[in-house]
């Protein structure tokens, strides 16, 4: 047989034994909150998917203000199977940030960012805001109006930004006002600079998921079981990406991405326009905060403070470290979490209904 | 000994130097690369806006003024208005609201009397008011 000496040749060169062996090795802690270490690979899976649509797309997208809404109507129109792969790429974008979520939540309420894992925790959050990026950009791409005016809104928050916001307002448009030649930057974001820093800041976290283990909470620490991660775990994962494809086919057959009405740049905003779910919090908070707090704009005031809020979840590791010893610090953070989860549910579910 | 300790810091110091020297020849192009050129655009300042006749009262109507739009309104008592469309807030493009006779901001709900005022939601500042004329059936919007 020519499979053993070709076996021979790979591990000689590849060690892929010594891959296996450790793949064996590895375990999965099962236990009544095991149900959360699923939302990781769920994420990481959608994107996948997103890579895989994402590419197809390139096939006939064409980046500018000229071409880009007619391009990607050619795309639902004419291309064969184009509305399945653009709404599948359109919904895993937006199932991806759900299970984002979830995985962070879930993570941060099992406070398994705790030592020796504050580092996979704050390559996990460069990942969240990498993937809302991702979102965002995306979002114009197809140069239809609600994508149009979401970008000057966006763009603008970042131009209030102390110190930079004007260099950074110019950086991201090309120019003073929303263009084609931010189109043609926010694509060049969208498929080279951000697939590429996405796929450092992965594989550093997955690494560091495999160097660490799974993270046991404390009070099952002492009684779990173990579940062999291959073929056992991933068994069960392949299950979970199985029901996902067949989620968002289905998605995307009865719900098919919708395109819009192709931007003007004078043309006034529609009625009812919205941003993606995920913004809506804080879009929904800009509405509230009045024009004036004090000496400042109002919407420097709400801009800073999500600052601020994007700042704390880099450091919380760092802030509620030693659980073990500052156990009201533990139970703060739990609250604080509690209270950032119903604020981001009531203020997305109030921009929704508006 | 002493002269070899301090030629290998020349050295060093030679070294270090034209790194940072080679990085920063490398890294400003990049920079400045990725700043947009300023486009220098012949300042309009004055605009036909719309026709009279495509104007009843109560009725509003973006137009391009320069390389930003505008805001032509004229209100029921067929007064002529004209502001910039640009929300103060964060840079939507309004419109006149004929029910409730105020401009209006889709985006977040910001809303302006008829004399550009900030007068409801989250605007900080009014809109920049245009002086108007009328030239035969043309409305001519001028730069203040």
């Amino acid at each position: 047989m020519i499979i053993e000496p070709l076996k021979n040749w790979l591990d000689e060169r590849l060690s892929v034994s010594a891959l296996a062996r450790a793949a064996k090795k590895k375990e999965v802690p099962l236990h009544r909150q095991s149900i959360w270490y699923y939302f990781g690979g769920m994420t990481l899976f959608l994107f996948v998917v997103q890579v895989v649509t994402g590419i197809l797309l390139l096939l006939y997208y064409r980046p500018s203000a000229e071409n880009a809404f007619e391009s990607v109507q050619f795309i639902m129109t004419e291309v064969k199977f184009g509305w399945l792969i653009r709404s599948i790429h359109s919904w895993s974008a937006n199932l991806m940030i759900l299970t984002l979520f979830i995985h962070m939540f879930s993570v941060y309420f099992m406070q398994a960012y705790n030592r020796p894992r504050e580092l996979t925790w704050v390559t996990g959050v460069v990942l969240l805001l990498l993937c809302i990026t991702f979102g965002f950009s995306g979002y114009l791409l197809p140069w239809n109006t609600v994508s149009f005016f979401a970008t000057k809104v966006g763009t603008d928050i970042a131009g209030v930004v102390p110190v930079v916001g004007k260099t950074l307002l110019r950086f991201l448009r090309g120019g003073d006002e929303v263009t084609g030649a931010t189109l043609t930057r926010f694509f060049g974001f969208h498929v080279a600079v951000l697939p590429a820093m996405a796929t450092v800041f992965l594989g550093i976290h997955v690494l560091l998921v495999q160097l660490h283990g799974m993270h046991v909470p404390a009070r099952y620490e002492q009684n779990h079981r173990r579940m062999k991660f291959f073929p056992n775990f991933l068994m069960r994962d392949l299950i979970g990406w199985i029901l996902a494809i067949g989620v968002l086919a289905a998605l995307a057959a009865l719900f098919p991405w919708e395109l819009g009405v192709k931007a003007d740049a004078f043309a006034p905003a529609p009625a009812g326009i919205k941003p993606e779910w995920y913004f809506l919090f804080m879009f929904q908070t800009l509405k509230y905060i009045p024009a004036k707090v004090l000496i400042f704009d109002g919407e420097v005031i709400g801009i800073l403070f999500f600052m601020l809020a994007g700042a704390v979840l880099f450091a919380i590791p760092f802030i509620n470290h030693s659980p073990e010893k500052y156990p009201r610090r533990r139970k703060i953070f739990i609250a604080l979490g509690v209270v950032a989860v119903l604020y981001i549910a009531v203020m997305t579910i109030i921009g929704y209904l508006a | 000994m002493g002269s070899i300790t301090s030629r290998r810091r020349f050295l060093d110091y030679l070294l270090g130097t034209s790194v940072v020297a080679t990085l920063t020849a490398i890294l400003y192009p990049i920079i400045r690369f990725m700043a947009p050129p300023h486009i220098v655009e012949a300042m309009q300042n004055s605009v036909v806006a719309a026709k009279l006749n495509e104007l009843p009262p109560n009725s509003g109507k973006i137009f391009k003024f320069g390389s930003k739009p505008g805001l032509i309104v004229r209100t029921a008592s067929g007064e002529l208005k004209a502001f910039s469309a640009v929300c103060t807030h964060l840079d939507c493009i309004v419109q006149y609201s004929p029910e409730k006779k105020q401009i209006w901001c889709a985006c977040h709900n910001g809303q302006y009397n008829l004399n550009g005022e900030n007068i409801g939601g989250p605007p900080p500042r009014p809109l920049e008011q245009y002086p108007v004329n009328k030239r035969g059936d043309d409305i001519v919007v001028n730069r203040a």
